[in-house]
């Protein structure tokens, strides 16, 4: 009988470039707060926001996406022809279809690369380095991208009281390649279906089409519910991540995870009791939740801040509408 | 369990939790208005009451806990 030949496997994976993309136009609480009869200081202590950025007209995902992309292959000292897989893991694609993700293909050059878009919220981008790690692990792909952009700004209601401060855009991106060592662990993830009403849209596009005279769908979320299952949830969720990698909270050296607000952070944190030495991404405060795009951007900031060193561990973990979550611990770049 | 033994847990847990200067928390103060406390600090409130007092309140519910005399109904309640 004919064999199929086996494709050659390497033995791990590792992040080789991390970059992001970061709006120009940036947006204070003051300009905020006056559209949902609140103040900066309230936004601060409820979500620990101090501002976030709107994309402008020419700031599309896809373009976003390329940037961060850009600067992730720069940062890897790798050309963008080497590309053969790009992910775009994003909420925010105006159309139905096509996907993004080949528009960046495109964009950047990378004419032999797979491309899809992956729709997971603020799990993307971690759903997205497992879908990358194991396209190399399994031969399939040898440059993999995975990156995470978002226009927000499209679809969160400027009026809605609990969601229009929250949410930013951005992007950012991570290069996958093929490593001697398993510096991609394996992933943790999970949905909970039955919370889906938790974070979704005050209607559907077939819905908006059939109403008459009616609203632009927009994002809503149910506040205390998600903050209640994040808090509680997740902490489990953290510890199978670093069961998952075979280490203990006091081996890492960074803890990233989705920025959806500080609270959530800080709550998370104590609940893993973590060492000092562990830095705690807090990137959402300048940049809001840029839902996929949070975890490469926080990252980001901390490598940037020296508050991270090359070959530290890193726990990332993204937790959303879905509600769904998805985590794992990585070697930082 | 005495509506005053509530009332003195429930200071108790507002000050751990939200920082509530437990003198200041007396049975018609609004959790929101008069006490400060955010509607993620109520969350926080509600999960070390269900510890502590070994009641489930459910998230719809915890809208409907305006005051500290709603909160002390649902555990007397509850129980």
């Amino acid at each position: 009988m004919t064999q199929i030949k086996a494709p050659f496997r390497p033995n791990g994976t590792k992040v080789a470039g991390v970059g992001g993309y970061r709006p120009k136009r940036v947006v204070t609480n003051d300009e905020v707060a006056p559209l949902i009869d609140s103040s900066d200081q309230w936004i601060r202590e409820r979500s620990g926001i101090i501002h976030r950025r709107f994309a402008g007209p020419d700031e599309t995902v896809a373009e976003m996406a390329k940037l961060a992309t850009l600067k992730a292959l720069e940062f890897a000292n790798i050309e963008p022809e080497k590309v053969d897989l790009l992910i775009l893991a994003t909420a925010t694609n105006p159309a139905q279809l096509p996907n993004l993700a080949m528009e960046v293909t495109h964009k950047i050059g990378a004419t032999h690369a797979g491309a899809y878009d992956l729709g997971a919220a603020c799990s993307g981008f971690s759903y997205g380095v497992a879908a990358a790690s194991e396209a190399i692990l399994a031969g399939d792909a040898e440059v993999a991208v995975i990156v995470g952009s978002e226009r927000m700004s499209d679809f969160v209601s400027q009026y809605d009281r609990g969601t229009a401060f929250l949410f930013g855009d951005g992007a950012g991106a991570f290069v996958i390649t093929s490593d001697e060592e398993f510096k991609i662990a394996p992933p943790v993830w999970g949905a909970d279906g039955s919370m889906a009403e938790a974070i979704c849209m005050t209607k559907s596009w077939t819905d908006f089409q059939a109403e008459t005279a009616s609203e632009f769908p927009s994002l809503k979320m149910e506040g205390q519910r998600v903050f209640r299952w994040a808090i509680t949830e997740m902490v489990q969720v953290a510890h199978a991540a670093l069961a998952k990698a075979g280490i203990q909270v006091a081996d890492l050296g960074a803890f990233v995870p989705h920025q959806a607000n500080q609270r959530i952070t800080d709550h998370i944190a104590k609940s893993l009791n973590l060492p000092e030495h562990v830095a705690i991404a807090k990137d959402g405060i300048q940049m809001g939740n840029t839902t996929a795009a949070t975890i490469p951007l926080a990252l980001e900031t901390l490598m940037e801040n020296n508050e991270v060193k090359s070959g530290d561990l890193a726990l990332i973990m993204g937790f959303g509408a879905g509600l769904s979550y998805s985590g794992q611990v990585i070697a930082i770049p | 369990m005495t509506e005053e033994q509530i009332l003195s847990e429930l200071a108790e847990i507002l000050n751990e939790v939200a920082g509530v200067e437990a003198s200041k928390v007396s049975a018609d103060k609004s959790f929101l208005d008069d006490l400060e406390v955010d509607s993620l600090s109520m969350v926080e409130v509600v999960m070390a009451a269900e510890d502590k007092f070994g009641v489930k309140i459910p998230d719809e519910e915890v809208k409907n806990l305006r005051t500290v005399q709603d909160a002390i109904n649902f555990i007397v309640k509850a129980k």
